[in-house]
């Protein structure tokens, strides 16, 4: 026990020296790090307008409210394309996501040497771009819209459906599929009534929970042209119309915990 | 496989296979009217989705050979031309993740502790579980677009952004942690005689700390993944740089920014996963 003598008696310390000194170097290391780190990004700041920020926000409020409800009809139209921008690119990431999270795990995969590495690329590279960024780069490529939405939230999840299921495979109970490969099944009949009954309830967790996050996603990819509501945001930022912007974001405000709930609801069926 | 399936399945094989019971798969939906109601109301709400898409295919074919530029950028990336702009971003976007992650951290323990049922009292529980309903519920791009506006373009207002994301991920994880405690050496403690920042400090800090540690460097990575997609909103950092680069077109320049994040988040992830093992 790190003790302390101090005359004649021992007292209880909290850390023993040598320790506390590595505790105080990492200190001065840590706050070092983040003065010049400050340093550096702050030296193109303008102090004026931060200053004035408290002024700004106060005026930004002030303009939010009330919010334009009589805005509210035109945000039906952009609120289906979101919903449909997250469900359909759910779908289309869930038929990729598959067969890469079956080519991916350690125990489904026909070559952990060739196969498996590449699957496992396919699911960092969809992982590691934010479905904006991907949203961005399909808007330059096949034009803004609905479209684009679907296709970046389908690349964006592909990843994210694929990591967690083949996780879910690996982790599989292996007696069932020795029960299904001992009455002489195929490859694919193993696959078909060892493998996947097992999983099924996991991928149904993570496919709504895939869903939900891509619904509050699909809100604001529209900010970078790819359909929605984020595009009837963008043209209200635009034009400095903030009663509108409060409004549009009750909407998906509302949107998002509907979807939440029900990804909850069917997540606690399943699971 | 359970009977019962077996006996489900057996009345619907029919008449002329009552001398052979054939098993079959249970459907994932019992009820059968339930079934076909799922059934019809999907295929329902996919005509309609795929009606409304509106998919314009003369610009897809068009974009087909912009999309087959932009895999050429990213094959032979392009670090040069465009070198200083990448640094700028890439020094903001690195800067701001470090800043706002610390400061995050800071103001999220308080926070964190306030909002953990077993130590704080119901008012000021009440209040952190508010400010952490608050953060987590904004999506950290509206939040950005809110900052430019009142602080005005430029890394400091990403800097908030991220402080403030960092807040509502950090406190919740935390606050539950410190409810997950074993309650047997805090109630060592408090029989010592000890004070409420007693408690705090010999109770309940050595057993939250090492997933406080493993959670800031996840949320390091996070923060440098999000800096760089809040630069589109004009918050700076890398995704500012990104932004213009495909607005310019630049796609060799956006090939060589995106391989940057992606080499950046990847070595983040491992580094992280790794320093996460290390203090737990």
């Amino acid at each position: 026990m790190p003790v302390a003598t101090a005359v004649n008696k021992l007292v209880w310390r909290h850390r023993a020296p040598r320790r506390q000194l590595a505790l105080w170097v990492s200190w001065f290391a840590l706050v070092s790090l983040f003065v010049f780190c400050w340093r550096v990004m702050t030296k193109d700041t303008m102090w004026s307008f931060v200053w004035d920020a408290p002024r700004q926000a106060a005026d930004i409020s002030d303009r939010m409210f009330p919010p334009a409800l009589r805005y509210f009809p035109e945000l039906l139209a952009p609120l289906w394309d979101t919903i449909n921008i997250a469900t359909l690119g759910t779908l289309i990431a869930i038929v990729i996501a598959v067969p890469v999270a079956f080519l991916a795990a350690r125990n489904t995969t026909p070559s952990p040497r060739m196969v498996r590495p590449l699957a496992l690329l396919t699911i960092v590279a969809s992982r590691s771009i934010n479905s904006l960024i991907w949203g961005l780069l399909l808007v330059t490529i096949v034009g803004p819209g609905v479209f684009a939405g679907v296709i970046a939230i389908a690349l964006r999840s592909i990843g994210f459906i694929a990591k967690l299921l083949y996780e879910a495979i690996e982790e599989i109970d292996a007696s069932q599929v020795d029960a299904i490969t001992a009455t002489g099944a195929s490859r694919l009949q193993v696959l078909d009534y060892g493998v996947v009954p097992q999983v099924l309830p996991a991928f149904a967790g993570i496919s709504v929970f895939r869903w939900d996050i891509n619904i509050r996603e699909s809100t604001v990819l529209g900010l970078v042209g790819a359909g929605g509501l984020g595009l009837k945001l963008q043209a209200s930022l635009n034009t400095l119309a903030w009663s509108q912007v409060t409004t549009i974001l009750l909407v998906i405000f509302a949107t998002v915990a509907v979807s939440e709930w029900i990804s909850a609801r069917v997540r606690h069926a399943v699971i | 496989m359970p009977e019962s399936n077996a006996a489900r399945a057996s009345p619907e094989i029919g008449p002329n296979a009552i001398t052979a019971r054939i098993w079959r798969r249970p459907p994932l939906i019992h009820n059968r009217t339930l079934r076909w109601a799922c059934g019809a109301g999907a295929f329902m709400y996919l005509t309609l989705a795929l009606a409304s898409l509106h998919i314009n295919w003369r610009r897809v074919y068009d974009g087909i050979e912009r999309g087959w530029r932009l895999i050429q950028g990213f094959l032979v990336p392009d670090f040069l031309s465009r070198w200083g702009d990448i640094a700028v971003g890439m020094q903001e976007s690195l800067t701001m993740t470090v800043t706002s992650t610390l400061v995050g951290v800071l103001i999220s323990v308080p926070i964190g502790i306030g909002a953990a049922r077993n130590i704080a009292p119901l008012p000021i529980y009440f209040l952190c579980r508010g400010i952490i309903a608050v953060s987590r519920s904004l999506q950290e791009i509206i939040v950005a677009i809110f900052f430019v506006a009142m602080f005005g373009f430029g890394p400091f207002a990403g800097f908030l952004t991220l402080s403030f994301g960092t807040i509502g991920f950090l406190s919740k994880l935390l606050a539950e942690d410190i409810e997950d405690i074993d309650e047997s050496q805090a109630e060592a403690i408090r029989a010592t005689g000890a004070g409420w920042w007693q408690l705090v400090n010999y109770g309940i800090q050595p057993q939250v700390m090492p997933r406080l540690l493993g959670l800031s460097c996840y949320r390091l990575d996070i923060n440098f993944r999000e800096s760089a997609v809040i630069g589109i909103v004009g918050a700076g950092g890398i995704g500012a740089t990104l932004n213009t680069a495909i607005d310019r077109y630049e796609f060799n320049s956006a090939g060589a920014i995106l391989i940057l994040i992606i080499a950046i988040v990847m070595m983040s992830e491992y580094f992280s996963g790794y320093a996460r093992k290390w203090v737990q």
